[in-house]
Parts: C-alpha cells; sequence; structure tokens
C-alpha cells in the first residue's frame, strides 16, 4: 500500500468535516466550534493533495506563504463596518483562484497535445473547463465591482443603459459559443481561450453594474454562492471529489442567502438582477411635506421619558461607526428603567447580517434583538423608535402601491408614538424613493453624523 | 466514462445537501455563514497545489502559484475572520448566563 492511496480516504474525511461544519455553522451555540471543524477539513484536504508523488514544493511554498500573509493581515486589520468589502474580495479571489486553476489544466492540455501525448482533450474535461473559466471570471469580476461600490471606490448607484440586458445576453452567448469551439476542437485554440476568460470577465462587470448599493446583500450572497460554483466545476476539471463536494455545499448556500435576501425584498432575484432599482423611480410617486428637526438636548429629554424604546440601526450606523455609542446610549436608557430593543430588517446594511455583526462587536446583548415580524404588531406601544442611518427598510411608502418600494416587508417605526430619524440630511435612500416618514407628523428628524449625534444624547444623559 | 457519470452523481447530491443543512439560518448568523462558506469554497487551493506542484514549464508555475496564494488568502483570511466574529457572538452567549 502506497501512501497515495490513503488520500481519498482524507479526501472522504475533509468533506465530512465541511458537511458537519456547515451544520454547525448556522446554529449560533454551535458556529463557532463548526467553522473550526470546516477549518481542520480544509487543512486535511490540503495536507492529502501535499502527499501526492512528484510534487515539488518551491512554488507551493512561495504561494502558500504569500497568501497566508494577506489572509492573516486582512483578517486581523479589517474593521467589522467593512465586513461587506471583504467578503465581496475574498469571493473575488476564490473564483479566480478556481480559473487559475481551470487555465493550467488547459495549458497542461494544450502541451501535451502539441507533443502528442495525447491526440485529443477529452471533450469532458474541456466543457469542465469551459464552465470553470465562465463561473470562475464571473466570479471574480462582479466581485470587484461589487467590492468598489461597497468600499466607496465607485458610485452605489446603478449604472443603466440602453439595451443593457441584450448586451449582456450577446456577452454570454459569445462567452458560450468560445466556449463551445474549444470542446470541438481543442487544439491549438489558445487565442479562443483567452476570449473566454475575456468575455466572462466582461459579463461579471456587466451584470453588477446595474445593481444598486442597497441590494448589494442580494449580489454578495450570489456571488457567494458563485465562488462555490467555479470551485466545484474546478473540480470536474481535475476529477476530484473533495471539490465538488465542498464547492456545491457553498453554492447551495449561497443560493439560500440570496432567496432568503430576496424574500426580504420582496422581490424575485431576476427583478434585482435586471431591474436596477432606481431606474424605475419616475414612475413612482414623490412625497412632499415639511421635516421638522430636533435638537440632540430634546432627543434626550424624550428618551429620558420613555419607558420603551426601539433602536433601528442601518447601513448609516455602519459609515458612522455608532454601534459602540449606541450600545452605551441603550445601557443607559436600560438603567433609566426603559425597556430598550433592537430590531435589525434582514437586508439592513450592505451584506446579509451586516447590523447583526457590528451589533455583535458592540456586546449588544442577544435577547434584546428583535425580528421586525415581532416588534411591528407592538408597535404602537413603543414610545420612541431612533432610526440610525437606516432608510428604505423603515419606508411607509413600502405599503403604497406605484412606489418602487411596493410590498417590501419593513418595520414600522411610523406606527410608534414618537419616531426619531438620524440621518446625515434629507435625501432620498439608495433605492431613490423619498420617504414619507420623514414628514410624518410624529417623525422627529436629528440631522448630523449618527456617532456624534448619539454621543451628544450620552453626555446630556450623563450630565442630568 | 463511468468515473464522470459518478462526479455529477455526487454533485447532485452534495447540492441537495447544502440546501437541506442550512434551509434555516438565524439572520445574525447570515454574515459569519457568508464568510465562513467562503472559505471553504477555497478549496480549489487543491488544484492550486497540483498545479504549482507538479505544472513543468513557466505557464504552470506561474498560473500555479497565484492560485495557490489567492486561494490561500481566501483560506486562511476566511476561517480567521469567520472565527473573529463568531468570538464576538460567543462573549454575548456567555454574558447571557452569567
Amino acid at each position: 500500500m502506497t501512501i497515495e492511496s490513503i488520500i481519498p480516504y482524507m479526501y472522504i474525511a475533509a468533506s465530512v468535516l465541511f458537511i458537519f461544519g456547515l451544520k454547525m455553522l448556522s446554529n449560533s451555540a454551535t458556529a463557532r466550534r463548526g467553522n473550526g471543524l470546516s477549518a481542520i477539513g480544509m487543512l486535511l484536504a490540503i495536507v492529502a493533495t501535499l502527499l501526492y508523488g512528484g510534487m515539488s514544493f518551491k512554488w507551493i511554498l512561495v504561494g502558500a506563504l504569500m497568501g497566508s500573509l494577506v489572509g492573516v493581515a486582512a483578517a486581523r486589520l479589517i474593521q467589522m463596518t467593512s465586513m461587506p468589502e471583504m467578503v465581496g474580495l475574498f469571493n473575488g479571489f476564490g473564483g479566480l483562484a478556481s480559473l487559475l486553476v481551470g487555465w493550467a489544466e488547459y495549458h497542461k492540455i494544450q502541451t501535451e497535445l502539441g507533443i502528442g501525448v495525447i491526440d485529443k482533450g477529452p471533450l469532458f474535461t474541456m466543457v469542465a473547463i469551459g464552465a470553470t473559466i465562465l463561473i470562475g471570471g464571473v466570479t471574480f469580476s462582479g466581485s470587484m465591482i461589487a467590492y468598489a461600490k461597497l468600499a466607496g471606490k465607485m458610485d452605489g448607484k446603478p449604472i443603466l443603459f440602453k439595451g443593457q440586458q441584450l448586451v449582456n445576453g450577446l456577452v454570454l452567448l459569445l462567452a458560450l459559443l468560445l466556449a463551445a469551439m474549444i470542446c470541438g476542437c481543442p487544439l491549438g485554440h489558445y487565442v479562443v481561450f483567452i476570449g473566454i476568460i475575456a468575455a466572462s470577465l466582461i459579463l461579471g462587470v456587466l451584470i453588477t453594474i446595474p445593481i444598486g448599493g442597497a441590494d448589494m446583500p442580494v449580489v454578495i450572497a450570489l456571488l457567494n454562492s458563485y465562488s462555490g460554483l467555479a470551485a466545484c466545476a474546478a473540480g470536474f476539471v481535475i476529477m476530484n471529489n473533495v471539490l465538488i463536494v465542498a464547492g456545491s455545499l457553498v453554492g447551495a448556500s449561497g443560493i439560500i442567502l440570496t432567496s432568503i435576501m430576496c424574500k426580504a425584498m420582496n422581490r424575485s432575484l431576476a427583478n434585482v438582477m435586471f431591474a436596477g432599482v432606481g431606474a424605475t423611480v419616475s414612475g413612482g410617486k414623490t412625497f412632499t411635506g415639511e421635516a421638522k428637526t430636533v435638537s440632540a438636548e430634546d432627543t434626550y429629554l424624550m428618551l429620558e421619558a420613555a419607558s420603551s424604546v426601539v433602536f433601528v440601526p442601518g447601513y448609516g450606523m455602519a459609515v458612522a461607526q455608532a454601534q459602540h455609542a449606541v450600545r452605551e446610549l441603550g445601557d443607559l436608557l436600560e438603567a433609566n428603567g426603559c425597556e430598550v430593543n433592537y430590531c435589525v430588517h434582514p437586508v439592513a446594511g450592505r451584506m446579509p447580517g451586516h447590523m447583526n455583526v457590528l451589533l455583535a462587536e458592540a456586546d449588544v446583548p442577544y435577547e434584546q434583538l428583535v425580528e421586525p415580524q415581532d416588534v411591528n404588531p407592538t408597535m404602537a406601544n413603543v414610545d420612541v423608535a431612533v432610526v440610525i442611518g437606516a432608510n428604505d427598510v423603515v419606508n411607509p411608502a413600502a405599503r403604497e402601491e406605484g412606489t418602487a418600494l411596493y410590498g417590501m416587508p419593513i418595520i414600522d417605526v411610523d406606527y410608534a408614538r414618537v419616531c426619531i430619524v438620524l440621518k446625515r440630511s434629507l435625501k432620498a435612500g439608495f433605492a431613490g424613493v423619498d420617504n414619507p416618514l420623514f414628514f410624518a407628523p410624529n417623525t422627529r428628524m436629528l440631522l448630523g453624523d449618527a456617532k456624534h449625534s448619539i454621543q451628544s444624547i450620552v453626555s446630556e444623559f450623563k450630565e442630568s | 466514462m463511468e468515473s464522470m457519470g459518478l462526479l455529477i452523481f455526487v454533485f447532485v447530491l452534495a447540492i441537495f445537501l447544502g440546501v437541506e443543512l442550512i434551509s434555516k439560518v438565524p439572520s445574525q448568523l447570515h454574515t459569519p455563514l457568508m464568510s465562513g462558506s467562503n472559505a471553504i469554497s477555497g478549496i480549489s487551493i487543491v488544484g492550486a497545489l497540483l498545479a504549482a506542484g507538479r505544472g513543468d514549464g513557466p505557464v504552470m508555475i506561474v498560473l500555479g502559484t497565484l492560485a495557490v496564494t489567492l486561494a490561500m488568502i481566501n483560506v486562511v483570511g476566511g476561517y480567521l475572520v469567520t472565527d473573529r466574529m463568531l468570538a464576538m457572538f460567543k462573549h454575548k452567549a456567555g454574558e447571557k448566563k452569567a
């Protein structure tokens, strides 16, 4: 028995660890151990691969060392508010890695064809290579655009042009045609092969640019799924089960998250991908009225007298890094005998669960986190609802037909006795829809940087 | 031919398994689940290692080494940052008991 013969069993063990790890990751009590298990599975898969005969370790070491350094640095240094960018970037790296694996295999086949070791590329492998390049390329360039939008290096507004879907369709068709050419006649088509890479990269850019900032949770989840499918396709290329199992697990989990996000916005995936929210604004209703502003001092007086308060955080809280200040205020209110809850909308922020991570970072107790469907029926009994940099997820326009947000489940903060909205300015949200909440009789606007505003309220509390 | 059938068989089962595994996730775990599963998609490191370790010729080496680097960023960064996030969640669970 050679050492190579145990490799498949190590791969099976790794797959089992991934499965258990993912299962445990979906439960808050076991999540951390689950992540550890899946990391052990990865280590096992890597060690198993290194046991193959005829490996030279020089370049592996170089790559592994560089990758580990960057990975450790990124994981340590990243701010929790920037998690969406980081996940976006990592999705892209995963996609590109799979693309390169497919490319390397193609190059190997080309070389073998060239010196006559084999006379034609195996069709199955060629199809798999085509799929890997296509999915990997779309994942990479799509993720880069998502990253640029999330990191503010690019305008988050949807970029739309006439005939966009036609162009996207044509590019996809071109990529598929080129892939078919490679499969039909594998020898010496390196130019065609590069063409597939180029087409897939362009396609990734094209399908991501029309998606606006507020829809980013959906896109990030979808690209997450693609990065898994790219690894899965690479598994078909090198005929390796562990890639296929791990890749499909990730693909499936990404798809589920995507559908959860879509449901939370009451929109179909097709609508998110192609409609470009904001494009429909012109047909939407406009709301006008006079917004009443309020000072930090008066806000303090209202909060001081309140016996129940609900905080509704949104992307603005992340931008202002206000989560610690919010928690401090929450603690002061609790000490004042007030019931404090935090209500997080599933699509608040720029990635699924974004707000929960920030509130966890600030040590907000788990029991104080409530779901919209639990808090909405009792909203009339809430004295003060404090909206921190959220807009579309609390927009009552979603209840009115004919608006772009129509049908999206929202947090009914306008039903609270008083609603205080912390916002930098009176501009419309990412969806580009006016928010009638701002003009409601029981709404007061506290304009300015969210962190600064909250801190002012906190210091009012402390002075009294 | 048979091995391809087997690969597809495994693929289909794994997709169904994945859907079953993650159909009910509490929303506060969405971000860690995503970054954790993202780390798993770094499994393409297996293919990358084979390309970098067994490839002959400069093209294979360059492609392989680059793939190893990227996949490694994904794996190492993904697992570590997920752990960092989940540690914050855990901290809270400890507080609850106290």
